[in-house]
């Protein structure tokens, strides 16, 4: 054991050790991204009462690695007007960008690659260079669809982001703390100590602004990842595949999977956030009563769980909901959600303050 | 030794990407290679203990700034050739600046090295356990210098104003959507029904 030990602690340990990590969780998404995407198009096939991929593999199961191959060999188009280099790098930001996020996601106790102080600003940070992949993919690709379809994504983008940190600073000011670990710890023991209700019993009042709150983030969630109903920068009526449009093959498929890792990711911040993350609600006593690895496996089952269920609703949402309008989107965010957010702010800080003491 | 490294290798892509941003030819490619260069000094910061500062960079300036920046350079029709003409004749201007910007730096950290930063010393707060430096920073801009922190907000406010007031046009005959009036419009207002005697049809004026 002390040998063991003594081992991680040293440098070549430490790397080896993070290195295994941020390998297990990227092969991890991208085996559970696979399932998720199928999942995605059998629930919309469920709701338009279709039966949806069912060839491949047992209830299609297999389907989204066969669409793998078909992208990975397929010949790469690059347009001969395009920008080369930044054709090909936009969509290796978007993939890079949206795996490095999950660097700061606690799965259980301490399972967690970078367990940074400032967590949440990291995914901030992180998230507002997720437009970059879509402006240059849209700038470079030299064509008209691409380019209108990069310019609504990036306004979509910025405008959502706005309210979405805002919604987050309510959920710092429950907390205290920036960091991720701690935020979910705080939210441990019965569900009504989850944020999403209020945060427990010192802050319960507040889960008069924390539901809203809750569901404008989710609401956020699905305009900043561009899933329907706010899918404009794709809005295939009238821009035929917004940014993608010249994409084909591998990029293209790295375009896809950054799209669904950072929707995954979303998933998980609504859950991390709100939802007591690997918390499953049951009174902390009980939880500490059982052995060990099985508390771990529960937590870690549990955070799963709800990232799934968060997924669930997302992808309910495509199949319910018509696309908005390019100028309803935009009324939407800045003239309901940053107004209303920034109330919860105020509100929140001002119980902060006064009713519970700094 | 893995700082130096990491300082080294920083502090090399900030300034090379800093030439390139003057030099590149396409104004696109600039607004890119300007974003590496925030980033890059976004890692300097993390290196020196201001993850904080870091963190609010990349929000800040490469998360929005330079995505505006990028929004209105690609929407430019620029022309490449006449660009370039003016860059010889600049030149002697830019020089004095940059010039009088490289002594002011050398002489702040001379006097740094010498007299340390201020006595009274706020200095660079590095995170510890019990204090993290989002805590140091918030306790000093909130009690010390709230005063110029609001008064950096009215800046802001006061550019966003007239930012909004130089580009709002109202234009007449312009159709907006009221969802309030849209939701609450009943039916006796919107149908109405009309008796059309057979074979006579009705004509437009009439449905008015």
């Amino acid at each position: 054991m002390d040998a063991a030990t003594s081992f991680w602690a040293t440098p070549l340990g430490w790397t080896l050790a993070t290195l295994g990590g941020i390998l297990i969780v990227t092969v991890g998404i991208l085996i559970s991204l696979a399932f998720l995407l199928l999942a995605d198009r059998k629930i919309w096939a469920g709701v338009q009462m279709r039966k949806g991929p069912n060839v491949v593999g047992p209830f299609g199961l297999l389907q989204s690695f066969a669409d793998f191959f078909k992208f990975v060999l397929k010949e790469i188009v690059v347009p001969s007007g395009s920008d080369k280099v930044v054709f090909l790098a936009a969509p290796l930001i978007t993939f890079v960008l949206a795996f490095i996020a999950w660097a700061v996601i606690p799965f259980a106790p301490g399972w967690v690659i970078s367990d940074l102080n400032v967590g949440i600003l990291y995914i901030l940070a992180i998230s507002s260079l997720g437009v970059y992949g879509i402006i240059m993919g849209g700038w470079a690709s030299n064509s008209k669809y691409p380019f209108l379809g990069s310019l609504r994504s990036a306004a979509q983008m910025v405008s959502y982001e706005v309210s979405m940190g805002l919604v987050i600073i309510n959920v710092i000011l429950l907390a205290g703390t920036m960091n991720l670990t701690e935020i979910v710890t705080q939210q441990q023991g019965a569900f009504w100590n989850w944020n999403m209700f209020g945060g427990g019993a010192g802050t319960w009042p507040t889960i008069i602004v924390m539901i809203p709150m809750t569901v404008v983030f989710f609401i956020s969630a699905l305009a900043e990842t561009n899933r329907p109903p706010f899918d404009l920068p794709e809005a295939e009526s009238e821009l035929v595949a917004g940014y993608q449009v010249e994409y084909s093959s591998t990029p293209y498929l790295l375009f896809m999977i950054g799209e669904y890792a950072n929707i995954v990711f979303m998933c998980a911040m609504i859950s991390l956030l709100f939802c007591g993350g690997w918390n499953p609600g049951l009174p902390q006593a009980w939880l500490d009563a059982l052995p060990g690895w099985l508390e771990q496996a529960i937590y870690l089952v549990t955070f799963l769980a709800k990232i799934v269920f968060w997924f669930f609703m997302i992808a309910l949402t495509k199949a319910f909901v018509p696309r908005y309008r390019y100028d309803q989107l935009m009324r939407l965010g800045w003239k309901i959600f940053l107004p209303t957010s920034l109330i919860a702010v105020v509100a929140v800080a001002a119980w902060r303050v006064f009713a519970v003491g700094a | 030794m893995l700082q130096g490294i990491a300082f080294y290798l920083l502090a090399t892509v900030a300034v090379v990407s800093g030439l390139l941003v003057v030099t590149a030819r396409n104004p696109v490619h600039s607004v890119l290679w300007l974003i590496l260069s925030f980033f890059s000094a976004a890692g300097l910061f993390v290196l020196l203990g201001a993850e904080f500062l870091a963190m609010l960079l990349v929000v800040v300036y490469v998360g929005a700034v330079a995505v505006l920046f990028l929004f209105v350079v690609m929407m430019l029709d620029v022309d490449f050739v006449r660009l370039r003409e003016g860059y010889a004749r600049y030149l002697p201007l830019a020089g004095i600046v940059a010039g009088v910007l490289l002594a002011e730096m050398i002489m702040v950290s001379i006097t740094v090295v010498q007299g340390g930063a201020a006595k009274a010393a706020i200095g660079p707060v590095v995170a510890t356990a019990d204090a993290t430096n989002i805590e140091a920073i918030g306790r000093v801009l909130y009690t010390d210098y709230v005063y110029f922190f609001q008064a950096a907000g009215i800046v802001l406010l006061i550019a966003m104003i007239g930012a909004i007031v130089l580009t709002l046009r109202h234009r007449p005959g312009v159709r907006r959507q009221d969802l309030a009036v849209q939701a609450n419009r009943e039916r006796a207002k919107a149908v109405e029904v009309k008796s059309v005697s057979t074979g006579q049809g009705v004509t437009p004026e009439e449905l008015l």
